[in-house]
């Protein structure tokens, strides 16, 4: 053999550290500025019964009713677990007084601050614009406390430019976004600057209309995606091990998909990330927030809502729903997809429906079940039982189904 | 200490010799063994031997083997087997699940016997009458064992085993004209071959969730046989799952499935909790696997020659691998002409050497020795987990089920983990520092949190147990005491923790090859290297 080869092991040995400290810096990717965003009144509702603290009028309300601040205490937690970075070269930035100031000085780091508030008035506004100042400032990642509507705020904001994390604190987390508690936010946190978990996968932002919530009805939507770090087992209730990488995982279930859709038939896709790969697949326009119509690979309709479904329906003989699981809790009908009405439901065919998610989503609901919300009990109690999600390349699982 | 006390090794620490790969250490035109020249007579009678091989065969590029002289490869093996805690190849009450028994030194040596280690499969059958004897044989003990009715050895481990009973399943009902079953179904506790394997073979694949109990969801399993009708081909089930639960509704599992037309197959790879107490035949099941390293003390394939030993009802036994190894009364012959197998899945006729181990092993022990030895598989195990459960943080999934375990568990430290932040990870490095050999967590997915499998099967003493114990009770407490300890091992172990786990998901970084290795790292690894040589040598004359 020749001296080449033999030297460039030898050096990759050395480099390589088998155990002991490098002395090369780590090769890889490496966060080094963390923008930090809390939302100081989320989750004042909880406590004082009001089910959300969105809007001027209602947060008086909560403060009159005795609500405190719960949220500065649960991002200190948080942040506190940066301290695990022992030689880490990270920088923080973050908005003035309570929207991360506070916290981030309480953790025992000095941040570099941002633009200015009215502290005591703070607004779905100032996230927006921390966010937006965050991003003008090249932050690696943001990190911030709040609930499902402070995650729209930032998805408003920047969309899917900058991986995210949240730390939950709000009254509401629909959202996927948000990791299980404070301190598991601040250990993927720490994972993550470390380079030791480097996917990031698509988690959806989700809200409650709370007006109607309050009025007892729910009524969620799917406002968007956002990137977030893909530790398998720390971002809601992820517990699996090591398994696909969240790229890999959706690839095959929508490739499959993709390549056996019946013929003469009129696909009614669902909104979702794994649906959208799927449209992605066979190179068709989609809407990732909304429903689709496809016929014989050929795109029928984008963003189409119940009237227009039905309306579509009538020219066709055969029909298939398919739609993915949607949010942390793992909702088939009712959040989201609310176009995919009990109308076109019944229309298309119990039997007619598809699901279709990646085997990370299901793994993550390990020990609950799927649920629908469809907004008619009747059809909720026929939905209930089993079903079939298909989940790799020919790969399904059964999944209990309860309303 | 006296009487085989336990105790806690505190002053353990593993030899580390920081020892290079085999191919660092080479030197061009280094040699251990120098091969003779050829003799002129020989020369002169054969020719040009090099030149009368077909260019077909030849190599086209030099042979790239480390070249290295004898003192240093010996010193190299004998540094390497030190850094492996005095284990035999990894087996260790550690691998719950696998089973990673004691290989009694007998079943080497009789493979190194000169009447089994000079011979050649492609001999004829006359000249080595005594292999196919031991293989035949030892077919008719596995048959006493499962109740089945043939069996074949030639799969080269237990996912193999799976992927030919998945092909055996596709030949028996195309006899029939049911082409159209075309899916299988198997439960997500079951090792995860059992998916992938009829996968592979190209079948589609339903996974049944556990209910919660931790049991397969019978009603789950209902809905996927209705949702298939005549599109279901057969079951695969594991009994008990890879979390140490029993499934009592075996029997109502294989009606169901017979009653869809489909076969059911038995993966009792490990069959350490009922050898001798139940046989599989009496599940009503068609087909069955056992891993001999799991249960009949051979040793672990590790990428290697294995045996998964496959066997099946007589209505099937026609679709085996060919050749079947036969016996007319007075010789044993190999039979190839068998028409309706489905086809040879290895070379000759099965991993001979691990077969005549197993054989070996079966025949030391007897009919009362292999249920002695589920006995002791059992008792060590409830031994275990009753001291086990004693530590604080520690318990099983699925605890309130009202299930006994058997022969393993899965633990979970999810406890400890809330209370401290130590997850089990690090508890099992740390545990290593006390001559533990790193524990099985959970084949995937791994969804009981924190998970822990150990089965101590019947090689291992009650000293052995209480140690084991008395290290996980230890590590416990520094979790809470000194969690810093724990999250930083190991410390005193040859091994280390992984830097960056994920790259074991990126195939441009793994690498099990020193080719491999080179051609992904080798280039980056000395550009990085010539960088930082660079920068040093720009600071020192930044200095000067």
């Amino acid at each position: 053999m020749t001296a080449e080869p033999g030297q460039q092991l030898l050096l990759a040995r050395l480099t390589a550290g088998e155990g002991k400290k490098s002395t090369v810096k780590d090769v890889h990717f490496l966060a080094k500025k963390i923008g930090v965003i809390v939302n100081p009144i989320a989750g004042m509702g909880g406590r004082v019964g009001l089910k959300g603290s969105d809007g001027a009028e209602i947060l008086a309300k909560c403060i009159e009713l005795g609500a405190k601040p719960e949220s500065p205490n649960k991002a200190i937690v948080a942040l506190s677990q940066l301290k695990n970075l022992a030689d880490a070269d990270f920088e923080i930035f973050t908005y003035p007084k309570e929207m991360g100031e506070d916290e981030v000085k309480a953790a025992g780091f000095e941040p570099v601050v941002l633009g200015e508030i009215d502290s005591g008035k703070t607004t779905p506004e100032d996230t927006v614009r921390a966010a937006k100042d965050l991003l003008a400032q090249g932050v690696d990642i943001i990190f911030f406390a709040g609930g499902d509507g402070t995650a729209r705020n930032v998805l408003d904001a920047i969309g899917e430019e900058v991986p995210v994390l949240g730390i939950p604190a709000g009254c509401k987390i629909h959202s996927a976004v948000y990791a299980v508690n404070p301190k598991t936010a601040g250990n993927l946190m720490v994972e993550y600057l470390q380079g030791k978990v480097r996917d990031v996968k698509e988690c959806e932002v989700m809200d409650i209309d709370e007006d109607a919530f309050r009025e007892g009805r729910l009524n969620a939507r799917l406002y968007g995606y956002m990137k977030v770090p893909n530790e398998k087992r720390m971002v809601q209730n992820l517990k699996s091990g090591r398994g696909f990488g969240e790229e890999a995982a959706l690839d095959v279930v929508s490739r499959y998909l993709a390549h056996n859709l019946d013929p003469d038939t009129l696909y009614i896709m669902g909104p979702g990330s794994t649906i959208r790969a799927v449209l992605n697949k066979m190179e068709l326009e989609n809407t990732l927030l909304g429903v689709d119509l496809v016929y014989n690979n050929k795109l029928v309709a984008n963003d189409v809502n119940e009237d227009e479904i039905l309306k579509h329906m009538e020219q066709y003989d055969r029909y298939k729903i398919v739609i993915t699981v949607i949010g942390g809790q793992g909702y088939l009908f009712g959040r989201g997809n609310q176009q995919i009405s009990p109308r076109v439901i019944r229309k298309a065919g119990l039997e007619n429906i598809m699901v279709v998610a990646t085997k990370n989503k299901m793994y993550s609901l390990f020990g609950q079940s799927l649920l629908v919300d469809t907004g008619d009990e009747e059809l909720n109690e026929e939905l209930v039982g089993y079903t079939k999600v298909l989940v790799g390349y020919g790969q399904s699982v059964m999944f209990k189904v309860t309303s | 200490m006296i009487n085989n006390t336990p105790y806690l090794r505190e002053d353990f620490h593993e030899a580390r010799w920081d020892e290079p790969m085999i191919y660092e250490l080479s030197t061009p035109g280094s040699r251990g063994i120098l091969v003779p020249e050829i003799e002129p007579e020989i020369e002169a009678a054969v020719g040009d031997v090099a030149g009368a091989l077909p260019d077909s065969i030849k190599r086209k590029s030099s042979l790239d083997l480390p070249e290295v002289a004898q003192k240093q490869v010996l010193a190299h093996y004998v540094h390497l087997s030190q850094e492996a805690m005095g284990s035999n190849i990894s087996n260790d009450m550690s691998e719950g699940t696998c089973t990673m028994k004691y290989n009694p030194r007998l079943g080497e040596q009789v493979c190194l016997l000169d009447d089994f280690a000079h011979i050649h499969p492609d001999q004829d059958v006359d000249t080595m009458q005594g292999v196919l004897q031991v293989e035949y044989e030892f077919e008719q003990i596995m048959k006493e064992v499962s109740g089945m009715d043939r069996f074949s050895f030639q799969p080269g481990g237990g996912n193999h085993a799976v992927w030919v009973a998945a092909s055996v399943m596709r030949k028996y009902h195309a006899d029939r004209g049911d082409h159209q079953r075309d899916t299988t179904i198997t439960t997500i506790f079951s090792h995860p071959c059992d998916c992938a394997a009829p996968h592979t073979a190209g079948y589609n694949t339903i996974d049944i969730y556990p209910d919660e109990k931790g049991i397969p969801d019978f009603e789950a399993l209902k809905a996927a046989v209705e949702s298939l009708g005549d599109r279901l081909a057969g079951m695969y089930m594991t009994n008990p799952e890879d979390i140490g639960i029993y499934n009592p509704n075996c029997d109502k599992v294989v009606d169901l499935i017979h009653s869809a037309g489909g076969l059911v197959h038995y993966d009792q790879a490990n069959a350490n909790a009922f050898l001798g107490v139940a046989r599989a035949r009496e599940t009503g099941v068609d087909m069955v696997h056992f891993n001999v390293h799991k249960t009949f003390g051979t040793p672990h394939g590790g990428e290697g020659p294995a045996c998964g030993a496959f066997g099946c009802r007589d209505f099937l036994a026609k679709y085996l691998p060919v050749p079947t190894v036969e016996f007319d009364g007075s010789k044993y012959w190999l039979d190839w002409d068998r028409p309706d197998s489905f086809g040879k899945v290895r070379g000759y006729f099965g991993t001979a050497g691990i077969i005549l181990r197993a054989y070996t092993w079966t025949m030391m022990h007897g009919a009362d020795g292999l249920r002695m030895c589920a006995n002791i598989s059992v008792l060590n195990n409830n031994y275990l987990e009753k001291l086990f459960l004693s530590i604080p943080g520690l318990s099983r999934c699925f605890d309130d089920n009202g299930i006994i375990r058997q022969e393993q568990v899965r633990f979970t430290w999810e406890e400890l983990n809330k209370e401290t932040g130590v997850g089990v990870e690090a508890i099992n490095l740390r545990a290593g520092d006390y001559c533990i050999p790193w524990f099985w967590f959970s084949h995937h997915p791994w969804v009981i949190p924190e998970p822990m499998t150990i089965e101590p099967c019947e090689t291992y003493s009650k000293t052995d147990c209480e140690e084991y114990y008395m290290v996980l009770k230890r590590v416990a407490e520094e979790a809470r005491t000194n969690p810093e300890i724990v999250l930083s091992a190991p410390h005193k172990q040859s091994g280390h923790a992984l830097a960056n786990p994920e790259d074991l998901d990126n195939p441009d970084k793994w690498a099990l090859s020193w080719k491999a290795f080179l051609r992904k790292h080798g280039a980056s690894a000395a550009k990085i290297k010539e960088n930082a040589i660079a920068e040093d040598l720009a600071k020192l004359t930044a200095k000067k």
